[in-house]
């Protein structure tokens, strides 16, 4: 083993609109060695790796193959360097089968010009590869018919196939059961032991504590520290990432301590909700008048499901929908937002936002009758109504005719909740409320949560980042696939007991 | 507003150049008649442009008018329906058409353009097969001079068709540029998604613009089967959904959904009639007809786009500015 590392990134920046995503970042793997790469969302892990992986270009800095100077423009350009990145959402064609994918852009052609892909060949060998990684299925199967860890099984076969010498896993277990999970870490080990380097991205500090070489901490866009082998633990990374203690950082939003009393009758409640995904189990529970519901699970775990059919964009087979004690008819967006039930979706660039329409356009759009009169807008109310609301939870833009889609991520969240903060809510749903915003704009979200919060409105959080969760709710809900598989209070709360119950084992 | 500015300083182009090489483009008798072609076919694109902004298109309206025009004289001449029952019963046919298309489309989830091309070929073989494949006139059926009047007469001058579209092109402007069925109709158009997760009815308004499409197709449709006198089932209306398309986005509509302007759609519409008339006044060959227009069309539709991007990157250094601004303060 020489002494030049396979990878070494230095001083990489990177700015976007609103945000330095990236400040002077150093990163280097030896050859064969497994780097976690760590830090809370928005801490810049994905722009470093998208920087590595070719996606998107970077302001400043060096990176080094071999501590030979390389440019990386494309996804194409990393694979020639022999860097693979598997994201998070896998990139697999669902369409094609197993071989197609392993194979796809470099199939083996014979025929001369005509480029006939070589069928024979192709199959014999991802046989082989696949059958390597110990899955057992024909490489003829279709994408679509495997499960999600068996297609991530599939990327990693094709990184190895097309010659990786580093492979960038992004949230590879986000999705997987516990044994799968166990599956990849084995392989990660096989991995190192043919020389190849992982930098692999958790959020799962024990996987970390369990493969990694070495922790590269995150924070803000900066190096917030390295910890070696054995000073990987979880206390040690979570300060790093945080970088002030948790309790600190919730203070200001924090939940209260017990359960709200209780009024009989009031508040919001679901009764024996299936979804069309989890059509087996029912899920009954209650948020008090200024509570905080936490919602809590791996991802699949059927929360976002659960959230739009209460909402109503989504057919459930049979739900109870009862707010201060009177049963509701939800069959559509429509007679949830007339009943003051609001959801703040997962993805607000699809959902949650038109990024085309302005900042105005977007505040008013469900509540447009209330600056029209006979139907005909009146744009200067509506523009009034905007500026009011970015005042209100400080929108940064510099007018509201600005493109939604021109803003950050933090800001364009607020414009998604300033549509329903038009009205006055009832009971207001966040799903996933910070993944990807900055950690400035986060914490104004945590406050505006709880301001609602104790504005008397029920408030649920959907949310996969375990901190977030524990910070912010008076109580958690934990979802594993499909099932309500508990209900903490307060003084239960602990990251171990909300991962026993979101992973399916008995605590 | 600029986009539509851009393609207005193409027109009043193009009519300098032309008038310069052949004064007789300014002559009443053929502002008239281009005038009358402007308003017969801009009312109909702008129903399409309408349903285009949904994100969906409209393949059948040439063949829906080919359709009516038939019907129109059948009713009359054949079966003595009556002038208003003639003509209501062809505008609640087409909106009965239309509101079929958007049924399909918004509840079985069938792609518009197949929906209309199968309404395209389908009510182009209906009107050949009712009509024996015969051209129909209107013989000498009493009453019809207020029709031909809003076909082939003037008002103070100006063709009534072009009265008509300013009518209508007025009416549409308001409900789109300022109604709360245009921003939803807008919304929809763009995503669909994150307009139902607003609570807009997005199947009913798609469904909606259909139904209006189909609205002034019949207008249009009765207004050419009285400027021609004559309906051939074969021909009649044949390939106008495409001037109309084109009208519609060399005013500034885009195929994806969610942009467009009643304005630029009636500038549009202008554009085509006076290439047109261009090809003809200018001697150029007629059998150049249909690339000349192909492309202008091509070459406003380029212009756009790339006044677009520049448009967006003033805000996102806008954006930039402003967050340099913060960064310096803090």
């Amino acid at each position: 083993m020489n002494n030049t590392p396979l990878l070494e990134m230095e001083g990489i920046s990177k700015r976007f609109p609103g945000v330095v995503a990236l400040d002077r970042v150093d990163l280097t793997v030896g050859a064969g060695e497994v780097v976690a790469l760590i830090g809370e969302n928005g801490a810049g892990k994905s722009t470093l790796m998208n920087i590595l992986g070719g996606a998107i270009a970077r302001d400043g800095g060096t990176i080094k193959i071999n501590g030979a100077p390389v440019e990386i423009n494309s996804p194409r350009d990393a694979a020639a360097y022999g860097i693979e990145f598997i994201h998070q959402e896998l990139s697999v064609l669902d369409n094609l089968d197993v071989a197609a994918n392993i194979f796809l852009r470099r199939e083996p052609t014979f025929g001369g010009p005509l480029k006939l892909i070589d069928r024979g060949r192709i199959y014999k060998e991802a046989d082989v590869l696949v059958r390597k990684l110990g899955l057992d299925i024909s490489s003829r199967t279709l994408l679509s018919r495997l499960s999600i860890a068996q297609q991530q099984l599939v990327e990693i076969a094709r990184a190895l196939s097309a010659g990786a010498r580093m492979i960038i896993m992004d949230e590879p277990t986000s999705s997987l059961t516990l044994t799968e999970t166990r599956r990849l870490l084995e392989i990660v080990h096989d991995l190192k032991s043919q020389n190849v380097s992982v930098i692999y991205i958790s959020h799962r500090l024990h996987e970390v504590e369990e493969i990694a070489d070495r922790a590269v901490v995150l924070r803000d866009g900066k190096n917030a520290g390295v910890l070696q082998r054995d000073e990987i633990n979880h206390e040690r990374m979570v300060r790093m990432m945080v970088g002030r203690d948790l309790k600190d950082f919730f203070t200001a939003a924090g939940g209260k301590e017990g359960v709200p009393a209780k009024n009989e009758g009031q508040g919001f409640e679901v009764r024996r909700l299936r979804t069309l995904r989890y059509p087996k189990h029912n899920i009954s529970f209650n948020v008090a008048d200024g509570e905080v519901l936490g919602f809590a699970g791996l991802v699949g775990a059927g929360r976002s499901e659960m959230a739009r059919a209460i909402f109503g964009v989504e057919d459930a087979h049979e739900t109870e929908v009862v707010l201060d004690g009177k049963a509701l008819k939800i069959t559509g967006p429509r007679d949830a937002i007339a009943h003051g039930i609001y959801l703040v979706p997962e993805d607000r660039r699809q959902s949650g936002l038109i990024v085309d329409f302005n900042v105005r356009e977007n505040i008013s759009l469900p509540n447009l009758d209330a600056y029209s009169s006979a139907k005909i807008i009146n744009f200067s109310k509506e523009s009034k109504a905007a500026i009011d609301a970015s005042k209100a939870i400080n929108i940064k833009t510099p007018t509201p005719e600005m493109r939604a889609a021109n803003l950050s991520g933090g800001n364009q969240q607020k414009v998604v909740l300033a549509k329903w903060l038009t009205f006055a809510p009832q009971v207001l749903i966040f799903d996933e409320p910070t993944r990807g915003i900055d950690v400035g704009a986060k914490a104004e979200i945590y406050q505006l949560i709880r301001n609602l919060a104790a504005n008397g409105v029920s408030v649920i959080v959907i949310s996969s980042e375990m901190e977030e969760v524990l910070g912010i709710s008076d109580r958690i809900a934990v979802m594993h696939e499909g099932r309500l598989t508990g209900i903490l209070e307060r003084s239960q709360f602990s990251e171990e007991a909300v991962m026993h119950l979101a992973t399916g084992t008995e605590g | 507003m600029k986009k539509e500015l851009g393609i207005f300083i193409l027109l009043v182009v193009l009519c300098i150049i032309t008038s310069i090489y052949n004064p007789n483009f300014l002559s009443t008798i053929n502002l008239q008649n281009t005038g009358r072609q402007i308003g017969a076919f801009g009312i109909f694109s702008i129903g399409l442009g309408l349903v285009i902004i949904t994100g969906g298109i409209e393949l059948s309206v040439g063949s829906m008018m080919g359709l009516l025009g038939v019907l129109l004289s059948m009713m009359l001449t054949e079966w003595n329906l009556g002038i208003v029952l003639a003509l209501l019963g062809c505008i609640a046919i087409a909106m009965a058409l239309g509101l079929g298309h958007g049924l399909l489309i918004t509840r079985l989830n069938m792609q518009p353009f197949i929906v209309t091309l199968c309404g395209l070929l389908f009510y182009r073989g209906v009107a050949r097969f009712i009509s024996g494949d015969e051209t129909k006139g209107f013989g000498t059926v009493a009453g019809l001079d207020f029709l031909r009047f809003l076909a082939n007469g003037n008002l103070f001058g100006i063709p009534m068709p072009f009265v008509l579209l300013i009518i209508i092109s007025a009416i549409t402007w308001v409900v789109l540029h300022r109604s709360v069925y245009g921003r939803y109709l807008f919304a929809t158009g763009r995503n669909p998604e994150a307009a139902r997760y607003a609570g807009i009815n997005t199947k009913g308004i798609i469904t909606l613009t259909y139904v209006i499409c189909g609205a002034l197709t019949a207008i249009s449709g009765m207004i050419f089967a009285f400027y021609t006198n004559s309906v051939s089932p074969a021909n009649h209306g044949n390939a106008y959904e495409l001037y109309g398309i084109a009208a519609a986005v060399l005013g500034g509509c885009s195929l994806r959904g969610g942009e467009g302007s009643v304005i630029g759609i009636v500038i549009g519409t202008a554009l085509l009639q006076v290439l047109r008339n261009l090809v003809n006044l200018l001697d150029i060959p007629s059998s150049l007809d249909f690339a000349v227009m192909g492309a202008v069309i091509l070459i406003g539709v380029m212009a756009d786009q790339i006044f677009t991007e520049r448009r967006n990157r003033r805000q996102i250094a806008l954006m930039r500015e402003m967050s340099a601004r913060e960064a310096q303060s803090n």
